[in-house]
């Protein structure tokens, strides 16, 4: 059994029985799938890549493959209970435009990233020189998907100027929850937030 | 050498007949179809496949002496995508077609002769409405799922919008909601290829001199529209055929000239030329998107969507197809959308792709275990 990923627990602590929810990067649908065994939930996915929706499809999990830029518009305000946005934030071209639009479609949702502030990335970027890896974060910096890199301070301040509400914060290590200056000492974060109406 | 399992086309006669959208009727219906597998004891495994323009009844297995197996042969079968050993799987000629269905070639009980453009024109929201009446034949209550390409996607939207407390789920693929004014332009110019050949008559030409050449151009121009630039370049690039250099003349040089040739050719002795213009007809009539604007049925419909489109289909591009999806979506409808990358252009759904198998597989695998 491979160890469950900490934000996908969190996650499934939150969602309720029988929500609506919306994965989007929801790659071969996991989340998903876990979620409809364990909640009953409603589960529909946005997804890039062919071999992944295939995965998705016979799971009998609904997927839309294509840009979640594109398609986010699509859907009418709060079509979902909860819209989740898990480790993708950092790999999207506009992460405002798609944050201003989980918040409108979902009546609530769930960020999670990994947090570019940590100490571990602070020190190896002041005495390596080198672009931080870490296991949040394992890539070289010309093989990397992530594009934005953000911090759990970059995102408090996001939320403030766009209107929208944070209802739960949760930082981690790892498995370890971090309540301590999280943004030093957290390696991801995940967010329940909703938009100010 | 694998088995071939033989099948026939069944008929079955509707004396009191169809009225059609237009209000004309077709009367007596006669509607030739296939069915392969069993209809289980609760009736919940019945899944209907939509032929295209130029398919038939005979979508899976041999007929007796026939070159080819059924033209989706390769999802249908024993432990294929659509497994006959679980699904009962229905296959209907379309009316206005020319494989046993009532169409243009059929005889006029009236005047003991082909119809001709006497017969009616249909829609494909007629040609479904003629698959309700097989479906009540057979003693089917409720598909398990309506699938089909081009042509045929068209008939999946008109069941899944018009008819869908009749199905679970529908796989409309490289189809769209309505024809666009280039979508149409290819047709107008397939349609005009055959009433301008002086052997088509008014489409009084039944055992007569047949309209070949007009029917030949009309299958070229819709084969090139099949096809995708990369497939062409694939199959035949700039190859010449049996020629060493440019023959200087208006003999076929290139081999693309040659397989189109091959193509008009082969398709004349299969194809009814007013066929081919009641269907082409039809497809550029339908316009589902405009019929269930705002619509409350939209709202309460209950089916479950699978829209399948293919990256280098140029005649039903990908963002077309999506658009079925998005509408969907709009109205929080329960869909999945792929583009499934393909070379082969629109032809794509017609020949065996992994993808577009275990798409099909898991989506029926698990509508069949929810019911």
């Amino acid at each position: 059994m491979p160890v469950r990923r900490k934000d996908y627990q969190l996650i499934e602590e939150i969602i309720p029985n029988g929500a609506r929810i919306l994965d989007v990067g929801c790659g071969e649908g996991d989340l998903l799938h876990a979620l409809k065994l364990s909640k009953d939930v409603r589960g529909y996915g946005i997804e890039l890549r062919e071999d992944k929706i295939i995965s998705c499809v016979s799971k009998g999990i609904q997927v839309h493959h294509g840009d979640m830029e594109q398609l986010l518009s699509v859907y009418p305000d709060e079509s979902f209970d909860y819209v989740v946005l898990s480790r993708t934030l950092q790999e999207i071209k506009n992460p405002a435009k798609v944050l201003m639009e989980i918040v409108r479609i979902g009546k609530q949702a769930i960020v999670s990233f990994p947090n570019f502030a940590h100490w571990k990335i602070r020190v190896q970027l002041m005495f390596s020189g080198t672009a931080p890896k870490n296991p949040a974060l394992p890539y070289e910096w010309y093989n990397t998907p992530n594009v934005h890199y953000l911090t759990i301070k970059d995102f408090y301040s996001f939320v403030r100027s766009h209107n929208i509400e944070v209802l739960r914060a949760e930082f981690f290590s790892g498995h370890k929850k971090v309540s301590l200056l999280p943004n030093l000492f957290g390696e991801e974060a995940l967010f329940l937030i909703k938009a100010r109406r | 050498m694998e088995s071939r399992e033989i099948v026939h086309t069944e008929k079955a006669i509707f004396e009191n007949g169809l009225v059609l959208e237009s209000g004309k009727a077709i009367k007596p219906l006669e509607i030739a179809y296939e069915t392969y597998g069993r209809l289980n004891s609760a009736g919940t495994n019945a899944v209907l496949i939509c032929h295209a323009l130029s398919g038939s009844a005979n979508a899976a297995f041999w007929h007796e002496r026939a070159k080819k197996p059924g033209w989706w042969d390769m999802y249908i079968g024993p432990g294929k995508a659509i497994d006959t050993n679980r699904y009962f799987v229905v296959c209907s000629n379309v009316i206005g077609g020319c494989y046993g269905s009532s169409g243009p070639s059929t005889i006029n009980p009236e005047t003991g002769r082909e119809f001709g453009l006497d017969f009616p024109v249909v829609t494909i929201n007629d040609m479904v409405n003629a698959q309700v009446m097989l479906m009540e034949y057979l003693g089917i209550e409720k598909w398990l799922c309506v699938i089909g390409g081009s042509m045929g996607g068209m008939q999946v939207l008109s069941w899944a919008f018009h008819h869908s407390e009749k199905t679970r789920g529908a796989i409309p693929i490289a189809t769209t909601m309505q024809h666009t004014a280039q979508q149409i332009a290819f047709n107008a110019v397939g349609r005009q290829a055959i009433m301008r050949d002086p052997n088509w008559n008014n489409g009084n030409y039944y055992g007569k001199a047949l309209p070949f050449q007009g029917l030949a151009v009309a299958r070229m121009i819709g084969h090139i529209t099949y096809l995708s630039d990369e497939a062409m370049n694939i199959k035949f690039a700039r190859r010449l055929r049996e020629k060493e250099a440019y023959g200087y003349d208006f003999s076929i040089d290139f081999e693309i000239e040659s397989y189109l040739d091959y193509q008009g050719d082969s398709f004349v002795r299969r194809f009814d030329a007013n066929s081919y213009l009641y269907l082409t007809k039809a497809i550029d009539y339908f316009e589902i998107y405009s019929e269930i604007q705002d619509s409350e049925s939209v709202k309460a419909m209950d089916v479950d969507f699978l829209v399948l489109s293919f990256s280098s289909d140029w005649l039903y591009p990908p963002s077309q197809v999506e658009e079925i999806a998005k509408f969907l979506e709009s109205y929080n409808k329960d869909v999945s959308y792929c583009c499934i990358s393909s070379d082969y252009g629109h032809d794509s759904f017609l020949l065996y792709n992994e993808s577009q198998d275990r798409l099909i597989r898991g989506f029926l695998g698990h509508l069949y275990d929810n019911v």
